[in-house]
């Protein structure tokens, strides 16, 4: 797959996690080193307990790492033990799409209003929010469910939705958490290849952690995970 | 795109449901307010009535109407003698129970008064004054008495001539006037048998010249308090400007009663309190998801605590008008008078306003502890 000499979105450098004190602190993930770059879906696979999760969770800025070097889009986010960026809900809103294993679109917004609360969070006026959600639909092939609530969305449409969601706001990067763990298997090669498709023409890097063995020739790397360190890193053949 | 409104609209059924509930318990809980405004103005009622600038009574009590109260009839005159004095009538007070003309009982509270002279009722709504000397009756609407009815009293028959709107005694009792002179023989002559047994005691036979207090009215241009002041020198008589006479019967005839519903409504309000965080609590723990996504999505702290908020406003707002519209409807009902104005409602929906707010801080409180985190994995 292409996209091997574009820069890095994601990099992380010597990154490390524990949990806990003393006897009953728990190594979850040592010395990662691993960089995504722009127009690649790189798949985390990896027992439970692995890492995977933790791993998402520190590039989200959710966690904080205790060691390493953490940098999105171009900018160093985390070095030296501590954040270079106060606000990170805003480093979220601006960098990073979310992609969830039940979706996670609120139940009391219609399809375009959950794509739109994620532009209008980032300051974009409801008219035009609404707009680019309906083409942001379109373009994800659900347009026509654009009126429909949440409930009445079947299980692959309304992870278009979300991944519609997650492109709000143009991110450069995208991580998905099991985004394909809810569908059979044909939407869940749907689904890869609309990331896919995202990925080359946005220019996103794209990092999914996932145990659906099914997708994995969807993927430009896949980066096996244990004990809390890469174990293996995989180019996987592609399926026709 | 207001988060708190369309989360309400998805679930108003359960919304209105909630709304329903709470708005039954403001409902009582303004009820309260009602009530006690209600008996405050109730006991207000018959001095209010009478418009009188200055009550004379006897000397070392507050009667008439806190304590008994027993003056000769003739004080009047030297009352409406005294400078400043425009004008002054004796009267009585008494509380009867007499039989409705359709059967049952009905309880008034009688004032007694000297016709042409003050202590007549105020404005009326239907039929006439007293014209004639005796056996008359004027009475309050809420007796349920039509004009031409006539009670027996004392082996008497009155007859309603006219009808009064909104007086009655602090008890509640709706007022009917008769003319003095039916009033003291209402409440001092003696049965017959009584009086025989008097005489032949050697007790004489009793006058019935007797009233519970005189009432006055003063020039504009004197000064009630020195009317009052010239009256308490004299012997065995006391004064009480009408001010006086008000704080009497607010702060003691029926003090323990506005305390009793002052508490009562607090602890209707705590209740209410305690309901509406508890149910934005619940509210909030249905959405921790939602929240959980909203912050990682970014969403700014102000936009989650303006969702719980909001829906705390609303279920207020909604809440009280409809407990305030179930009251409105069913306030005339009520045995006693629940007196609401636009202040009470005002003043009763800051309060609800104020209490939605404090009470969805528990919501909020969750809602800000809620890890992004929590939206991620299944």
């Amino acid at each position: 797959m292409g996209g091997t000499a574009s820069p890095p979105l994601v990099v992380l450098e010597g990154i490390a996690k524990g949990f806990g004190e003393g006897e009953a602190r728990v190594q979850a993930l040592s010395d990662i080193t691993l960089s995504v770059e722009a127009g690649t879906v790189v798949g985390l696979r990896g027992p439970s307990g692995s890492g995977k999760s933790t791993l998402l969770n520190l590039i989200a800025c959710i966690l904080e790492p205790d060691a390493g070097r953490l940098a999105l889009a171009g900018e160093t986010v985390w070095e030296g033990g501590r954040y270079r960026r106060r606000d990170l809900r805003a480093l979220r809103r601006e960098k990073i799409g979310f992609i969830f294993q039940f979706h996670n679109l609120l139940p009391f917004l219609d399809a375009t209003d959950n794509v739109a609360l994620a532009m209008t969070l980032a300051g974009v006026g409801l008219a035009e929010a609404r707009r680019r959600a309906r083409e942001l639909l379109d373009y994800l092939q659900v347009g026509r469910r654009a009126t429909a609530m949440p409930a009445r969305l079947s299980g692959g449409e309304a992870q278009r939705v979300a991944i519609a969601r997650a492109l709000a706001n143009r991110p450069r990067i995208i991580l998905a958490d099991e985004p394909t763990a809810a569908l059979d298997s044909e939407r869940a090669r749907v689904v890869m290849d609309l990331l896919r498709q995202v990925a080359q023409e946005q220019q996103a890097a794209i990092l999914v952690v996932t145990h659906d063995e099914k997708i994995f020739d969807r993927f430009d790397r896949l980066v096996s995970l244990r004990d809390g360190r890469i174990e293996a890193e995989l180019v996987p053949a592609k399926a026709a | 795109m207001n988060l708190a409104l369309r989360d309400i609209r998805h679930n108003l059924g359960r919304f209105l449901l909630t709304c329903l509930g709470l708005g039954l318990l403001l409902g009582v809980a303004l009820a309260m307010v009602g009530i006690y405004r209600g008996v405050v103005e109730d006991a207000l009622s018959l001095p209010r009535a009478l418009g009188a600038d200055l009550w004379v009574v006897e000397e070392g009590t507050r009667g008439p109407f806190a304590e008994s109260s027993r003056i000769p009839g003739d004080v009047r005159e030297a009352v409406a003698r005294l400078p400043g004095v425009r004008e002054a009538g004796a009267v009585t007070f008494q509380t009867a129970e007499v039989t409705r003309p359709g059967g049952g009982v009905l309880r008034l509270q009688l004032v007694a008064y000297e016709p042409d002279r003050p202590g007549g009722p105020p404005v009326l709504t239907a039929g006439r004054g007293i014209a004639r000397g005796r056996f008359e009756m004027v009475a309050d609407r809420r007796a349920g008495l039509p004009v031409g009815a006539t009670l027996e009293m004392g082996g008497q028959r009155f007859r309603v001539v006219g009808l009064t709107e909104g007086a009655v005694s602090s008890g509640g009792d709706p007022l009917a006037w008769i003319t003095l002179r039916d009033g003291q023989e209402l409440q001092f002559r003696l049965a017959p048998p009584a009086a025989r047994r008097q005489l032949a005691a050697g007790g004489g036979t009793a006058g019935t010249d007797t009233v519970n207090a005189v009432i006055a009215r003063v020039s504009p241009n004197q000064r009630v308090e020195a009317v009052a002041e010239e009256v308490r020198r004299w012997k065995h008589l006391s004064a009480l400007t009408a001010a006086e006479q008000e704080e009497v019967l607010t702060r003691s005839v029926v003090a323990r009663a506005r305390v009793q519903l002052g508490m009562f409504t607090v602890v209707l309000l705590i209740a209410s309190a305690v309901v509406v965080a508890l149910i934005v609590y619940t509210l909030t723990l249905d959405k921790l998801r939602e929240i959980a996504t909203l912050k990682l999505i970014g969403a700014r702290d102000r936009t989650i605590v303006g969702l719980i908020v909001q829906q705390a406003m609303a279920l207020g707002i909604v809440g009280l008008a409809g407990g305030a519209s179930l009251l409105f409807s069913v306030k005339d009902f009520f045995p006693r008078r629940v007196a609401l104005g636009p202040e009470e409602v005002t003043g009763f929906a800051l309060l609800v306003a104020a209490i939605c707010l404090v009470a969805s801080l528990l919501g909020v409180r969750l809602a800000l502890r809620v890890e992004p985190q929590q939206a991620l994995g299944g």
